[in-house]
């Protein structure tokens, strides 16, 4: 099997053969393991390097397309592609599981083995969500997450972490098991069309539904997405997990996995169900719910005390903005979406392994314990600031892009979208610089942060690649945005000729 | 004029076979000195009774395949051989042979290790043969009583242990009760046809009507007394005590052999006695597999023995499996078949791990039993991840391939509300599966366990282990083998 014609194979189970690797070392070793976990990933990381030396940005369709069969009794296959949409993503996940694990080399003391068992295993589970063309193993991929995130929470994570495992457990459970009923609605729909029983969705696309049954389809899809990303009302296990979770988690979680929600909407709603997509009930319903995350989420960051709680509510936020920009339904909304997307990842991640490397030598995440960081820091605030703006949306760097582009969209679609959610922009704002200021800024206040050390060689190592990523992106975000230009105007387009249809 | 022919004998040489072993098992016992030491040979005539059983079975499918999968008849129609039969006296065979590997230990510790256990196990799977063979009612009730008697006494079989003796008494008394109304029922059918073949209730159903009184009352009757069997709402009552105070050996077996016999009887009496009665027995049935999901679930969420938990989650299975019958179709009954199969492993699977750890030097029995299990015997820990993680339905495990099955049935005939109740009950099933595993990976403990493992225990673990996994990844195999059993 030679590694050019299987590369996303490679690519997917790197990770899993890492993990192998990491199980037999014997438990005792454990700066073996630390150092075998991390040559993993970096492996891993590098074979995704592969894709970009190879993906084109004007091939029409899915790459490097592998197909093989499964289970033919079920018409499920073993396939996979990619396309502009899930190839920065694919990127984002390897390169944020890379740092992850080097972010955790001091911070995991117990069970190593098992820990970094599991974020391997985490990180193909997500990136088989991204790499599947076949509903069914989307599906197995999609449910196989669940299980190394639980265990990370609920082992290595805070004080309530058994019950933020359970939340998110449970939640991300109820919603994904609805999804996979409207999963088998729609394989229905297209085997009574064709008489062919299949879950390839490029195939599933030719369907043509019944507009009532689409918004059936439409909603019960909708249930597992949305819980994901999360969207308001359905986020109240995020805050849980993102702050119990141990700080590889954080940023698995708010950087990879939350991602796998909106690209949901992107790979399956919009596609498949073109004409509920449109449908302006559905589409004014989900506009608004992800106004109300934008600002909610905004509101109640301003009021955490919790340094890290705050930086898991801003991500409803954000995350907001993601869906808002899908649901805009024009090149420059979904274009902005799968920017921010990766944006989201880059920004909030930082700032989660920023919260990690202070909660190392501090042991606490409550504001008021900070203060005047800067003054002992001075490496690691400026870091912190530059996370911060990044996150805000500041011109220069990534986030501005990607928010921008999708507030640009929103206004197409509806200026009064785009007037409710710039003051979420506004509110960001406030509530990061407010936290730079407690925390950064004036004069040591608490004499524990007298000792604080600055970044040392590994924690430069980890931020940095996504500093630098923060500025290209912000700088020129060209060779970003000219991947998926492609796919964004064919999801585009064909929910232009739906509505040309309907209107027919 | 009565005759034995050469058919006869080829349908019937499996159940002959378990009955000659476990007859000469009683006879062996008698005859040599009782030596508790050295009776394990006892374990192995029982083992090979089921091995040679397995092989006729399998000869039976071969003499199928190479005639077209054509059924035979024998004993004047009152036993059916085809692949279904096949298929489900397999799950109980495998299941049997899993329960003889682990119980030697078991009842060594109990110091109960008697010859009788193993003849009685064979004695419920010779029964189990003809209600899963039977296609005539008397021949279907006496099958159902050789099991349920065997299974009164097994449960019963700690005689010094209290709880043992009230489970068997339970089981007993509402197992006489079921038995009551089911040959109530069947003598109701036996009236209305004039004979006592599932094949003439066929044919005399669609002239009754639909609103014929006494019709109607055999189909209540004969549904209660195969809900009790199958252990489901509102006929469950007795599961949870019988569950916790039977040797666990034994409830394994129970859940297991006693639900799959019952199951195959209840698809044989509903898919070709009562085909046409269908819209008289399907509301009957919607209903029971609701109440199923609902009570099982919910109950075994505030369960702290496992046993008892477990028992109000085979509620819950049964209510997923009657889904599967009421979605009316092809895929439905395949997907009972395939549920059963993996449910087989995957329930043995989660009892073997207690039958395993001993604590204080009883065995394991509340969650908090399990308590550190990860910390001292990691692998045992990750062993009974999979299993719960496949009861639960969780891909990739096989758990996940039967729950789909059931969904993907319901959902082909529309019936989205009950798909969906079914799926969101999954959510719910996790959070108590998951105590478990919150005990075993997340709670400190001072105390520990002894894990006791013979060597029949590392076998039916690896087994269970591994056939709960690679139903999950690569269940091709698995459904051809359960659409085959259906004739599809």
């Amino acid at each position: 099997m030679s590694m050019s014609e299987h590369l996303l194979s490679w690519i997917l189970f790197t990770p899993l053969l890492a993990m192998a690797v990491v199980l037999v070392v014997p438990a005792g070793q454990k700066n073996l393991i630390r150092i075998v976990a991390n040559i993993g990933a970096l492996v891993s990381f590098l074979v995704s390097l592969g894709l970009v030396a190879r993906f084109d940005n004007h091939a029409p369709g899915f790459q490097f397309v592998e197909r093989a069969t499964w289970i033919p009794a079920l018409g499920a296959n073993y396939s996979l592609g990619v396309d502009g949409i899930s190839y920065l993503l694919v990127m984002l996940t390897t390169l944020l599981t890379l740092l992850s694990v080097l972010a955790s080399w001091s911070s995991i003391v117990d069970r190593p083995k098992a820990y970094y068992a599991m974020l391997l295993l985490l990180e193909t589970g997500i990136l088989g969500v991204f790499l599947s063309l076949d509903f069914f193993l989307f599906y197995v991929f999609w449910e196989a997450v669940l299980i190394p995130m639980y265990f990370l929470i609920a082992i290595w994570g805070g004080e309530r972490r058994l019950y933020a495992a359970m939340k998110f457990f449970l939640y991300t459970m109820a919603g994904s098991v609805v999804m996979l009923i409207g999963i088998l609605v729609l394989y229905f729909a297209h085997a009574s069309q064709t008489g062919v029983r299949t879950f390839d969705i490029v195939q599933l696309m030719q369907t043509h539904l019944t507009p009532a049954a689409e918004r059936t389809v439409f909603w019960l899809l909708f249930l597992g997405f949305a819980v994901k990303v999360p969207m308001f009302p359905f986020h109240t296990w995020l805050p849980d997990a993102h702050t119990e979770a141990p700080t590889a988690g954080s940023v698995m979680l708010a950087g990879a996995l939350l991602k796998m929600g909106s690209y949901g909407f992107l790979r399956f709603s919009l596609p498949l169900l073109p004409s509920a997509s449109i449908d302006a009930g559905i589409v004014q319903i989900l506009a608004h719910l992800s106004i109300i995350g934008i600002l909610y989420g905004a509101l109640v960051s301003l009021m955490q005390k919790d340094w890290k709680k705050l930086v898991a509510y801003s991500s409803v936020s954000h995350m907001g903005f993601v869906t808002l920009g899908i649901f805009s339904l024009n090149t420059k909304g979904l274009g902005g979406a799968v920017l921010q997307q990766i944006n989201h990842g880059i920004s909030t991640g930082l700032l989660f392994l920023l919260v990690g490397i202070i909660y190392e030598r501090r042991h606490t995440r409550e504001i008021s314990q900070f203060g005047g960081i800067a003054n002992r820091m001075p490496n690691y605030a400026t870091v912190f600031a530059i996370a911060m703006l990044s996150s805000a949306g500041l011109p220069l760097l990534n986030g501005f892009v990607g928010e921008f582009t999708i507030l640009q969209g929103a206004f197409e679609a509806n200026p009064w979208w785009a007037a409710f959610a710039v003051p979420g922009i506004v509110l960001g704002a406030a509530y990061l610089l407010w936290l730079y200021q407690r925390t950064m800024l004036g004069e040591i206040t608490n004499s524990k942060n007298e000792q604080l050390t600055d970044l040392n060689l590994r924690e430069w190592a980890v931020v940095l690649p996504l500093v630098a990523t923060a500025f290209w992106i912000g700088l020129y975000p060209k060779p970003f945005v000219d991947t998926f230009e492609k796919p964004v105007a064919q999801i585009v387009e064909r929910l232009h000729s739906t509505h040309a249809e309907a209107r027919r | 004029m009565i005759t034995y022919s050469a058919t006869d004998h080829f349908i019937l040489l499996p159940a002959l076979l378990l009955g000659m072993f476990g007859i000469a098992v009683l006879l062996l016992d008698f005859l040599f000195p009782k030596d508790i030491k050295g009776r394990g040979w006892l374990v192995g005539i029982a083992i090979s009774g089921l091995v040679f059983a397995g092989w006729q079975l399998w000869e039976q499918h071969r003499y199928l395949a190479e005639h077209g999968m054509t059924p035979l008849t024998g004993f004047n129609g009152a036993l059916v051989l085809d692949n279904f039969a096949i298929f489900f006296n397999g799950i109980v065979l495998v299941s049997a042979a899993l329960v003889m590997l682990i119980s030697y230990r078991y009842l060594e510790n109990e110091h109960e290790h008697h010859a009788e256990y193993y003849a009685l196990v064979l004695f419920a799977t010779f029964g189990a043969f003809f209600i899963i063979t039977g296609v005539d009612m008397v021949t279907i009730f006496i099958g159902l009583e050789t099991m349920a008697v065997s299974f009164y006494v097994l449960v019963g079989f700690l005689r010094g242990d209290k709880r043992s003796n009230e489970a068997a008494m339970k089981y007993l008394l509402l197992g006489g009760f079921s038995t009551g109304l089911l040959i109530y029922g069947f003598s109701i059918f036996y009236g209305l046809t004039g004979s006592t073949t599932l094949i003439a209730l066929a044919s005399v159903v669609p002239a009754r009507g639909p609103h014929d009184p006494l019709l109607y009352l055999g189909i209540v009757t004969t549904l209660a007394g195969l809900l009790f069997k199958i252990g489901a709402a509102p006929f469950h009552m007795w599961a949870p005590d019988t569950y916790e105070g039977a040797p666990t050996t034994v409830t394994a077996f129970l859940a297991v052999a006693s639900k799959t016999a019952s199951f195959a009887l209840l698809l044989r009496v509903l898919a070709v006695g009562l085909s046409g009665a269908r819209p008289q027995w399907e509301p009957l049935l919607t209903g029971a597999a609701v109440l199923s999901l609902t009570i099982g679930n919910l109950a075994a969420i505030t369960q702290s023995n496992v046993k008892r938990m477990l028992a109000y989650s085979s509620i819950a299975h049964a209510g997923y499996l009657l889904l599967g019958v009421v979605a009316g179709n092809d895929t439905g009954l395949i997907g009972v078949a395939i549920y059963l199969l993996t449910y087989a492993f995957m329930t043995i699977g989660a009892f073997l791990v207690l039958v395993a750890l001993r604590r204080k030097g009883a065995a394991v029995e509340t969650i908090d039993d399990l308590a550190a299990l990860s910390r001292r015997y990691p692998s045992y820990a990750l062993l009974m991840l999979v299993f719960l993680l496949s009861l639960a339905g969780i891909p990739p495990t096989a758990g996940f391939i039967g729950k789909y099955y059931i969904f993907l049935a319901l959902v082909e005939s529309g019936k989205y509300g009950l798909a969906i109740l079914g799926a969101l009950y999954v959510a719910v099933s996790l959070y108590y599966y998951f105590r478990l595993v919150r005990s075993m990976f997340f709670v400190e403990s001072t105390e520990a366990q002894v894990l006791a493992p013979s060597n029949g225990v590392r076998l039916a673990l690896a087994i269970t282990g591994m056939a709960t996994v690679a139903m999950g990844v690569l269940p091709e195999p698995f459904i051809r083998m359960a659409a085959a059993s259906l004739g599809r």
